[in-house]
């Protein structure tokens, strides 16, 4: 891809280009996503931010590839995703997206030990096999004692710890996480970010974080302001050296 | 996946249950119902059965056991002369009216036995039953006895204005009309039957060894011109009779639609529920990677759980009423042959795969970025 995009050797995970993304049709017509460009660099914590309605989570699902953009270029190490079919995108998210939600999506019914299995049983690794990783996953994110308890059994930020190690577990080289701490209290937020630091970021991977919680933001490396559908700016961690821009100042206040 | 379907489906353990017990009803409905249906149209054949005849010969016109039209009684030699059939006997078969000692008439199914042989005499349950020799003896079935006030060996009762005097009680399971068998010698019966031209009804006969029932049937038919029967064909002549000629199978078969109908609405609604509810969690398996073809069967494997299940449980259910509820000397005709039982089955399968459709839909059209919806 051009415009000093470099997927295929490693310089970028992740590049936009003109992408938009349209809902509905005649008067209800809707720019989600206007004329988007967008890298996102391999071993960052990218995190996106702005007003509500923006376009943050449309464009972190285009990125991920579980929406499909009406028009522009999606390029993901090296793929062009906006290119594939369904059957392909599915595949291709199985093996190098890992998902983080605001809600955890924790199925009700699992243990933490089988939640965070599931990628491995959706990639057809046997059942007890999988379980028995996703314990040593879970032991990374300091769980291993609440392996076997169910999700109504665990408080929010446990829950949270559950739902990175199921992310973490297939090593994704991305991760996309909407509002990862927004059910969290402070504390907690701040825990699983540096969690996300710590066992997450590696060189060849990167992390892309939806958020409106100002108490994340020194955990970014890059932090990308959108409005109405596009992005106004990407700022170097300027929050957490205090040259914060005006539109996060404002999303802070 | 396939376990975390399982896991999926058997956690949310009330909708599990509604699933279940609904499935286990509509099964057992289903089987009862049936049950009910084959065991009325079994029962219009009883009167064929109790009397365990190989061949049966009729007027070619006859279309069940319980018409009446009678042959000749140089007929019976004629069957006899046919070659490959062992032997031939008389039988008459007929409705008629019995007056009781309390004042009270009663219709009884009165068959008249050859006179030498007794052959079509069930087993007997007391008294003699070799006594059918003497002059007046009738033996009653045990069945419906009770209509004629339960006589013992030495009672009497009238039929066309001769007495009939009880000698015995044979083992006689109840037919579909639920009248009374009585038995009597041949001779005898003609004095209790209404005078008619004719009164012999059936010919009922035996091939000699080694002779093929079906070439002795052709050979009669042939021969004689009367109609001839393995047993097997005339039951099936009878019940096809009453299948074509009465509302049994309509009713029962609305009475099966609706149990069809309302089960598929429970169990389909609940599975949309559970689809719903569980909307986010498939987005979150599509999300990861699950392809649509892999939840289609996770959610297929769970139908033919609770299916599996449910027809299980309502087919123990069933076999439990029929065995509380039914049985030879039940008022209640219930008669469960195995392929009611495959029926109930496949119909408990086919709602449950019917109402998958549904989730399944819903599931394939699910977009994965519902996940990132609040």
């Amino acid at each position: 891809m051009a415009n000093g995009c470099d997927t295929e050797n490693g310089t970028h995970a992740a590049c936009l280009r003109g992408v938009t993304k349209l809902f509905g049709v005649g008067t209800t017509e809707v720019h989600a996503l206007n004329h988007v460009d967008f890298n996102v660099h391999t071993g960052e914590l990218l995190l996106l931010v702005g007003p509500s309605g923006c376009g943050k989570t449309t464009l972190l699902s285009v990125l991920a590839g579980i929406l499909d953009a009406t028009s522009g270029e999606v390029d993901v190490f090296g793929t062009r995703i906006d290119q594939l079919d369904q059957q392909e995108k599915t595949q291709f998210r199985r093996d190098n997206i890992g998902f983080i939600f605001q809600q955890y999506n924790l199925l009700p019914t699992l243990t933490a030990a089988e939640n965070v299995a599931i990628p491995l049983l959706i990639h057809r690794v046997e059942f007890e096999e999988a379980v028995a990783k996703a314990r040593t996953y879970l032991e990374k994110v300091g769980m291993a004692d609440r392996a076997d308890f169910l999700p109504s059994q665990l408080s929010g930020g446990q829950q949270q710890r559950v739902a990175i190690a199921r992310a973490l577990i297939t090593e994704p080289r991305l991760i996309v996480c909407d509002e990862p701490t927004a059910a969290l209290d402070g504390e907690t937020g701040k825990m699983i970010l540096e969690m996300f630091r710590s066992t997450a970021l590696t060189g060849d991977r990167a992390i892309v974080v939806v958020t409106h919680d100002s108490r994340i933001f020194p955990y970014g490396d890059r932090i990308a302001e959108m409005l109405d559908g596009r992005i106004l700016s990407i700022h170097e961690n300027e929050f957490a050296s205090g040259h914060t821009s005006d539109g996060v100042k404002e999303i802070v206040q | 996946m396939w376990r975390i379907a399982i896991k999926m489906l058997m956690g949310d353990r009330s909708k599990y249950f509604t699933l279940v017990s609904s499935l286990v009803v509509v099964s057992f409905l289903f089987l009862q119902q049936g049950s009910i249906f084959c065991g009325l149209i079994l029962r219009t054949a009883r009167p064929v059965e109790v009397v365990g005849a190989p061949i049966w010969v009729s007027d070619p016109q006859l279309r069940s056991v319980d018409e009446s039209k009678p042959l000749l009684d140089t007929d019976l030699q004629r069957v006899r002369s046919v070659p490959g059939v062992k032997w031939a006997v008389p039988l008459l078969l007929q409705l008629v009216s019995a007056h009781l000692p309390d004042g009270n008439f009663q219709t009884v199914r009165l068959y008249g036995l050859d006179n030498d042989t007794f052959f079509g005499r069930p087993k007997m349950i007391s008294g003699n039953g070799q006594l059918l020799v003497q002059d007046q003896a009738v033996v009653i079935g045990r069945a419906e006895s009770e209509k004629l006030n339960n006589p013992k060996p030495g009672q009497v009762f009238e039929m066309n204005d001769n007495q009939a005097r009880v000698v015995g009680i044979a083992d006689v399971p109840r037919d579909f009309f639920s009248y009374p068998f009585v038995y009597a010698s041949y001779d005898r019966a003609l004095q209790y039957a209404p005078q008619q031209r004719k009164q012999l009804n059936f010919v009922l006969a035996a091939p000699a060894d080694g002779v093929p029932m079906s070439e002795v049937t052709r050979r009669i038919r042939a021969t004689t011109g009367l109609a001839a029967y393995t047993e097997q064909e005339f039951r099936w002549l009878t019940m096809g009779y009453y299948l074509k000629n009465t509302g049994i199978p309509i009713s029962i078969g609305i009475s099966l639609l609706m149990v069809f109908l309302v089960g598929m609405s429970i169990v389909g609604q609940t599975f949309y529920q559970f689809a719903l509810q569980n909307e986010r969690y498939f987005g979150a398996l599509k999300a990861m990677g699950t392809s649509s073809a892999t939840l289609t069967k996770m959610i297929l494997l769970q139908a033919l759980l609770v299916g599996l299940v449910g027809s299980g449980a309502g087919a123990g259910l069933g076999g439990i009423f029929g065995l509380i509820a039914g049985g030879q000397d039940s008022k209640i005709a219930f008669a469960t042959p195995w392929l009611m039982v495959v029926v109930s089955f496949v119909a408990v399968i086919a709602i449950c795969l019917l109402s998958a459709l549904i989730s399944i839909r819903k599931v394939v059209k699910l977009e994965p970025a519902v996940v990132f919806r609040g």
